[in-house]
């Protein structure tokens, strides 16, 4: 590995990280002409611009959110080049098709992680570990007070509220790309076979899941099913629809939210919400850290969320960091 | 401790009220004694460790974790106990001594030194996950935070053993946590509580504000309402205490009032400070602050700042109970009472002769003393009843002062508004055209409005003070406040009492806003 310059040929800019050789962008908040993609989250992919380069999963995932993009697919691990700068992308285990982007240019080597989460999801491939000289991390929960519980005991705390409720319906939260997945792998993963309602905003993005080979079971839209069905049943809605009128045609639901927020007491009483269920498609501070430490780069730059606390982190044990400030990242989008 | 964390958890996330009755009738009539009564105690804000400070919790976490990580984590959740349980480095090894009781936990804290309360937290920290951390940092330090009021707790009990909420209330001063006498009672196992001989406190009678005047004077009678402290002074010949409006005992701050009394009975009344320039009348709240609060009170703040009782009613005369007379009789028993108490500590609430409500009105308006917030109306046949009950009692006061003030500064709030900006510092203009500080105000907006001053603050932040932010000075908020005072702490000189933002000016240009002069002159 090169030594980090710091780097002449890569700037990062409030509305995206710019390559200079390759006249690319990564994750532009803004269209642009050429746009290296992360992940299909909307405050990472936009549509409009000339053209994509992103995995076949998140190009899928943008074609259905924005129609159809100029896109070059580009697998995990396999390589392209663009003025010079050999890219890759390899797998962030954030959701399906998600992305970290390795950039090496004149002996130098950068990687963009995107949005990533090290533990096991049953519906994308998992985080992998890209030795660089500059690692530009995203800090979502980038404070020490963010430890998000074993998948296994938040899943066990929706199946006993099920249990508890057979008279009552459980809602749960949860947003329309990787956490509504996620949510319904990690059940069929428990064991769990009875068939999930969906709110119709989660039908297409699920039924994509189905197409690109991940086996979500049976779902079920919550529109062509009667009251009485669903008492004692799961069913998913994604958060802004929790205290909507929507919800009055469910048999007197029990309001569960699946997000790293619910951590934290007071937002999940913020959201009326009875059943918090402590579950992210982010990193924790634990692994947010931990990762530091197995990337092992000579410089590490935070983009988005806690970037103080974490950047706080990296000078107490003798990191190189700063924070770039990126606008239009969601903070509350988990 | 696990029960008592997940009730507390299970609270917390409960919105409905009889869900929650249930979920504390439920633990308190399934877990052990002494817990259940400590946590009872908990719910009722009736448990404190007076060496257990919130400065311990502090001190603790900054021995384990980083402070600049710290302060950002607690600057985000908004909650000092809840930012230390989670925090907290978790221990591998927990099993070997296992999570302690709520009865262990609550005889050590209760023993524990001042200088040994962090090390002893730190322990019992190391045995428990996270949410029992939180917990016990709840219990150490108190304020629940569960939307669970004292009466709702109360009810709760009287919930789970087939009471009137009422008769837990008439005992409930007199007896102490963890109150196995009152559990034993509750479950049949022993007779009332004894209560003879002991000086407690009853619940005071309130008043529902008058809103619409469609009320018959003539079944009412009038008197002022005092801007004091509402106290209670129980006395049994022996000993004499005075209780403040929740039940809490003041007698300390108020030796003099105390020791001058010497009849047995219970009497209602409003504590005041005779302020010489005042001409001996009452003097304002903010005199009354000064001995307020103090656990010791010197002679001198005794002579510079005499308190006094204005009585209002009488609740037992010797060991009789007069609660259920009407209000007309009761007036004639304190009449007789209050003569034979120390003049220079004692006196009675005048009655009010108006002919109609335009004649009130003038006499509510035309009242010089500052201490004076308006005017009580008693129905005269009501008997003495512990809360607010519709028809009996209304307070009818003054209307409030309002000025236009600028924002300044914004700080976050805490609880469920630890996500807004919610908490604004105000100021008015001086001759020089400066802007100075004039008061703080956090109420009085709608949740719509709250979220339009969040994306102001937001969106015209000139710098930041850790959790404050200094604001563009454009916005003007009309402040309604009860009075204004001298203050050395504000450059101003001002202060406001009760202020609350009562409308929002975006109409109105900042420079229009009032001028600290226009207040000072506002000055009661």
């Amino acid at each position: 590995m090169g030594m980090a310059k710091s780097s002449h040929w890569i700037e990062p800019h409030p509305h995206g990280i710019y390559i200079k050789p390759a006249d690319a962008w990564i994750d532009p908040s803004r269209a642009v002409s050429r746009a290296l993609v992360t992940h299909g989250h909307a405050d990472h992919a936009r549509g409009g611009h000339g053209k994509v380069w992103a995995t076949p999963e998140t190009l899928a995932i943008m074609n259905l959110r924005y129609g159809t993009n100029a896109g070059e697919p580009v697998s995990y691990g396999e390589g392209i080049e663009l003025g010079g700068v050999k890219i890759s992308y390899h797998s962030a285990g954030h959701v399906l098709g998600s992305a970290q982007i390795l950039m090496e240019y004149q002996g130098e080597r950068v990687v963009a992680t995107g949005d990533y989460k090290r533990r096991a999801d049953p519906t994308c491939a998992s985080f992998e570990v890209i030795p660089c000289d500059i690692f530009i991390t995203e800090a979502t929960f980038g404070l020490p007070v963010f430890k998000h519980p074993s998948t296994d005991v938040e899943i066990q705390k929706l199946l006993c509220a099920k249990e508890a409720h057979p008279e009552r319906c459980i809602l749960v939260g949860a947003y329309a790309l990787g956490k509504a997945q996620r949510v319904i792998g990690e059940l069929r993963v428990a064991g769990y076979h009875d068939p999930i309602y969906l709110h119709g905003a989660l039908e297409k993005m699920c039924k994509l899941y189905g197409e690109l080979g991940v086996d979500l079971g049976d779902i079920q839209p919550v529109i062509e099913t009667e009251k009485e069905v669903m008492r004692g049943q799961i069913i998913l809605a994604p958060p802004s629809a929790l205290n909507d009128r929507w919800s009055r045609r469910l048999p007197d639901p029990v309001t569960a939210m699946a997000s790293g927020w619910m951590r934290v007491r007071q937002r999940a009483r913020q959201r009326n919400v009875e059943l918090p269920i402590i579950m992210s498609d982010h990193a924790d501070w634990d692994e947010l850290t931990q990762t530091i430490k197995d990337v092992s780069p000579t410089e590490t730059w935070v983009t988005h969320g806690r970037e103080d606390a974490l950047v706080h982190w990296c000078a107490l044990n003798q990191i190189k960091a700063k924070a770039l400030e990126l606008v239009g990242r969601e903070d509350e989008d988990d | 401790m696990q029960d008592f964390s997940n009730l507390l958890d299970r609270l917390i996330y409960t919105r409905s009220r009889n869900d929650k009755l249930g979920l504390i009738s439920a633990y308190l009539k399934e877990a052990p004694d002494p817990d259940r009564g400590w946590v009872l105690a908990a719910l009722t804000g009736e448990l404190d460790f007076p060496t257990v400070k919130a400065s311990a919790v502090r001190n603790m976490a900054m021995e384990r974790v980083d402070e600049t990580l710290f302060r950002l984590s607690r600057d985000f959740v908004g909650d000092t106990a809840e930012t230390v349980a989670l925090i907290w480095p978790e221990q591998t090894d927990k099993s070997a001594v296992g999570i302690p009781t709520v009865g262990e936990i609550v005889d050590e804290l209760a023993s524990v030194s001042r200088s040994d309360a962090p090390i002893l937290l730190a322990n019992f920290m190391d045995r428990m996950g996270s949410n029992e951390r939180y917990a016990l940092l709840k219990l150490a330090t108190g304020g629940m935070r569960v939307g669970v009021s004292a009466r709702l707790a109360k009810t709760a009990f009287a919930k789970a053993y087939n009471m009137p909420v009422e008769d837990i209330e008439e005992v409930w001063h007199a007896l102490q946590p963890p109150y196995s006498e009152l559990f034993a009672w509750g479950e049949g196992k022993a007779d009332r509580p004894d209560l003879t001989g002991i000086p407690f406190f009853r619940p005071f009678m309130l008043a529902h504000p008058l809103e619409d005047r469609m009320i018959d004077l003539t079944d009412y009678a009038a008197e002022w309402k005092w801007d004091g402290i509402r106290i209670q002074i129980v006395g049994t010949g022996q000993e004499t205490r005075l209780f403040s409006r929740g039940g809490d005992d003041i007698t300390r701050s108020f030796p003099d009032v105390a020791e001058a009394f010497t009849a047995v009975g219970v009497l209602d009344g409003e504590l005041l400070v005779r302020g010489e320039y005042q001409g001996g009348e009452a003097a304002s709240f903010n005199a009354l602050q000064q001995r307020l609060g103090r656990k010791k009170v010197s002679a001198k703040m005794q002579t510079e700042y005499p308190a006094f009782v204005r009585l209002y009613d009488i609740l037992f005369d010797g060991e009789t109970d007069l609660r259920e007379q009407s209000w007309i009789d009761r007036r004639r028993t304190l009449e007789t009472f209050v003569p034979k108490l120390n003049a220079g500590r004692f006196d009675i609430s005048t009655i009010l002769e108006a002919r109609d409500f335009e004649h009130l009105g003038e006499i509510r308006d035309g009242a010089r003393d500052a201490a004076i917030e308006g005017v009580m109306l008693k129905r005269k046949d009501s008997p003495y009843i512990s809360g607010r009950k519709a028809g009996l009692w209304y307070k009818w006061k003054r209307d409030p002062l309002v000025a236009d003030c600028v924002m300044m500064y914004a700080q976050r709030g805490s609880g469920k508004r630890s996500s807004f900006y919610s908490d604004y510092t105000f100021g008015c203009w001086t001759e020089d055209g400066e802007l100075y500080p004039v008061g703080k105000a956090y109420s009085g907006f709608t949740d719509e409005e709250l979220k339009m001053l969040d994306r102001f603050v937001r969106q015209n932040t000139l710098n930041r003070f850790g959790p404050v932010r200094e604001v563009e000075k454009t916005m003007v908020l009309e402040v309604a406040f009860d009075s204004v005072h001298e203050s050395k702490r504000h450059k101003s000189g001002l202060a406001m009492r009760f202020p609350r933002i009562s409308r929002i000016r975006t109409d109105k240009p900042a420079e229009e806003a009032d001028r600290v002069e226009t207040l000072k002159k506002m000055i009661s």
